[in-house]
């Protein structure tokens, strides 16, 4: 399926650093990844595992402590990895490669009206006069759905409500029409009633105007909703990849099975919910062998010892774990994930527990 | 479990109203009319968007806000309004409060020792020294962690030994309640499950009884006996955990079960979301109260959405029925 298709942005062996006082923590330990263009790509894992910190090397935004240490990030015929100033990121950081922000309180100016934020935005990377700032502005605050946008344009971020100031931010995110969306935990401060329309809004932005999204969380359920791949990030690395049917239906990295099995919608009531015992490692010191074996009941010794290269399973899965090895006992998933659709169709259907006429 | 007349009542809540000033003639009522009751040995959650109500009900019951209508009742004795001091020390003590944010909660200078021992040194509750430190052990093994944990700093733990150590410092009081306030909404995926089996298994062990808060109806679905449903102020059903899941009457529950995400992209994707829309409801302007429309299941409606609701319930009966 994706082999016809353009590649937008190519990373290759990206490795980041930061220097905590007198230490060196690697935060990213080596990471490949291409982007299809117009395809919604999703990376999952927990707070530290690395995920904001990767996708700031697109854009340049890594805190001043930090570096790219190895590795390229491609796009246009440019690599991101090279560039240094401010001057430099021109013409990319915004206009073509756009972020969408966890929380909108802090992203949009408390003191600024709303107006004014986007046609800074427009006039700054489009060059366009005051009025047909404003003209765009007030066209793409009615597509991301403000009512009224016209009367609403002059107010401020706290006369808006949650779910609203995060449909400015993404209309300021696409005001300069970007080639590539990252959406950063774009609904975890948002209640549950208005994730679902904002993670809605996107995808029909994401239908008319063609761009490639590409999603950071750590909630599956976001996944399951929007992503057409997705990539799971543990210690730094991407441990596993594929088609998100692949991920979720025929998941082979004992993190993705974890990961899943956690998962309270899966739970039987009076018995415990599986949880993975254990810590994440410690990015300070140097991972030997599967950065997740400490923490795998399934680890094999090899596991320790050496770090397991990506064994291929299908054209798009591809999963970084010894288990995959021909020469490796043969595991099945935990019991809680095996037949994952026919449970979760089950809990749906009329009927079920979230069955919802 | 259905029948609930034999069951004792820990914590009763009578038409409770909650205001607050906001500077004008105009009151803000946060909380309206909240009207339930909470039996011994169960996990009752309040279930609702952030600005319903929920958190401020909870403190409600803490003590923290005052009730301007109404009263709550713990083990029978009036705990709102004027009480006296002694009986206040009473609640302080019985009830206790596991909060959402486990780096906030804990005084980053102390150290665990004294963050989980604070509680017994304001009551006294220890014979000596020895005694003390021999609670605060016993409260961190009862929370899966380690006795010589306790001369470390809270910046020393992870997010889910954090959390525990919040849960440690409600336990060495011996409570009998305690108010859960989204203590997992700040965890990540793998430590959550592990905070919600501690707490069931503390349940079972010290015979509590809970008042989760929470947003996320599945994870309630696991833990909860049974669910109240909050929105804007008015709690608008409850009912027994799979009996709401099952059979949701009102239209704001319904609204709520199908923004729940499911883990599975074939589903998920086709899934449709039901936005709730007030005009649903009867528009007459006549007085909604709780109205049982089965036995154990609440609404809060007016008389003619009662019947709707009535209505409902046997569709739903016969639909599940026929399967």
């Amino acid at each position: 399926m994706s082999e016809n298709r353009n590649v937008v942005l190519s990373a290759k062996d990206v490795e980041v650093k930061f220097r905590v006082r007198d230490n060196y923590l690697t935060a990213i330990r080596g990471i490949s990844l291409d982007l299809y263009e117009g395809e919604t790509f999703a990376i999952v894992g927990e707070s530290g595992s690395g995920k904001s910190v990767f996708t700031k090397t697109f854009t340049g935004m890594l805190e001043s402590n930090g570096m790219i240490s190895n590795g390229s990030v491609m796009f246009h015929g440019k690599d991101l990895t090279k560039l240094k100033t401010d001057k430099d990121w021109e013409g990319i950081r915004g206009a073509k490669i756009s972020t969408i922000f966890q929380d909108p309180m802090t992203s949009l100016n408390p003191i600024r009206t709303i107006g004014s934020q986007i046609t800074e935005v427009i006039e700054k990377h489009q060059g366009v006069s005051k009025s047909e700032a404003k003209k765009q502005a007030i066209e793409i605050m009615e597509r991301v759905g403000i009512k009224n946008a016209a009367d609403r344009f002059d107010e401020f971020p706290f006369q808006y409500s949650g779910g609203m100031r995060q449909r400015i931010v993404i209309a300021i995110a696409l005001s300069c029409h970007p080639e590539i969306l990252i959406c950063d935990e774009p609904t975890t401060a948002l209640d549950v009633t208005i994730q679902a329309q904002i993670l809605q809004l996107i995808r029909d932005l994401q239908k008319e105007l063609g761009f490639t999204t590409l999603y950071i969380t750590h909630d599956l359920g976001v996944v399951a909703n929007v992503a057409d791949r997705v990539g799971v990030m543990y210690g730094g690395q991407i441990i596993e990849y594929g088609n998100v049917e692949e991920i979720f239906f025929d998941p082979r990295h004992p993190y993705t099975w974890a990961l899943l099995s956690s998962l309270p919608q899966l739970g039987v009531k009076g018995q415990d919910l599986y949880y993975i015992t254990g810590t994440p490692p410690s990015l300070y010191n140097q991972i030997k062998g599967d950065a997740f074996a400490p923490r795998n009941e399934h680890a094999l010794k090899i596991d320790f010892v050496q770090e397991p290269p990506f064994f291929k399973v299908s054209d798009t899965h591809y999963a970084k774990t010894w288990l995959l090895d021909p020469r490796a006992p043969k595991l099945e998933k935990p019991e809680v994930i095996q037949n994952l659709h026919e449970k979760i169709k089950k809990m749906t259907d009329k009927g079920g527990a979230f069955h919802v006429e | 479990m259905s029948n609930n007349d034999n069951r004792e009542v820990i914590v009763s809540v009578k038409h409770v109203d909650i205001s607050f000033d906001t500077g004008g003639k105009k009151k803000f009522k946060a909380v309206k009319d909240a009207n339930f009751d909470i039996y011994k040995g169960e996990t009752f959650a309040l279930v609702g968007e952030s600005g319903s109500g929920k958190t401020t009900l909870g403190r409600a019951i803490m003590r923290i806000n005052p009730c301007s209508a109404g009263e709550i009742t713990f083990e029978g004795k009036r705990i709102s309004g004027n009480i006296s001091k002694e009986e206040d020390r009473n609640v302080v003590r019985n009830i206790q409060m596991i909060f959402q944010d486990p780096a906030a909660s804990l005084n980053e200078r102390a150290t665990i020792e004294y963050c989980v021992s604070e509680g017994l040194l304001n009551f006294h509750l220890y014979k000596d020294e020895n005694d003390r430190l021999a609670k605060v052990d016993k409260a961190l093994q009862d929370v899966g962690l380690l006795p010589e944990h306790k001369s470390r700093y809270p910046h020393e733990f992870s997010g889910g030994q954090r959390q525990r150590v919040g849960i440690a410092r409600a336990m060495i009081m011996e409570p009998k309640f305690i108010v859960a306030d989204e203590p997992i909404s700040a965890l990540d995926v793998s430590i959550r499950a592990q905070v919600l089996n501690l707490m069931n298994k503390l349940k079972a062990e010290k015979d509590l009884t809970y008042l989760f808060i929470a947003h996320d109806l599945s994870v309630v679905r696991f833990i909860a006996d049974r669910i109240a449903v909050i929105h804007l102020g008015e709690i608008v059903e409850i009912a027994e955990s799979e009996t709401l899941f099952e059979y949701p009457l009102h239209p704001y529950t319904t609204a709520l079960l199908s923004t729940v995400p499911m883990p599975d992209p074939l589903i998920e994707k086709n899934r449709k979301h039901k936005v709730y829309d007030p005009s649903e409801l009867d528009q007459s302007g006549d007085p909604r109260e709780m109205r049982e429309v089965r036995p154990g299941h609440f609404v809060y409606c007016t008389p003619k959405e009662f019947d709707g609701y009535c209505e409902k319930a046997t569709r739903l009966e016969k639909e599940k029925g026929v399967k």
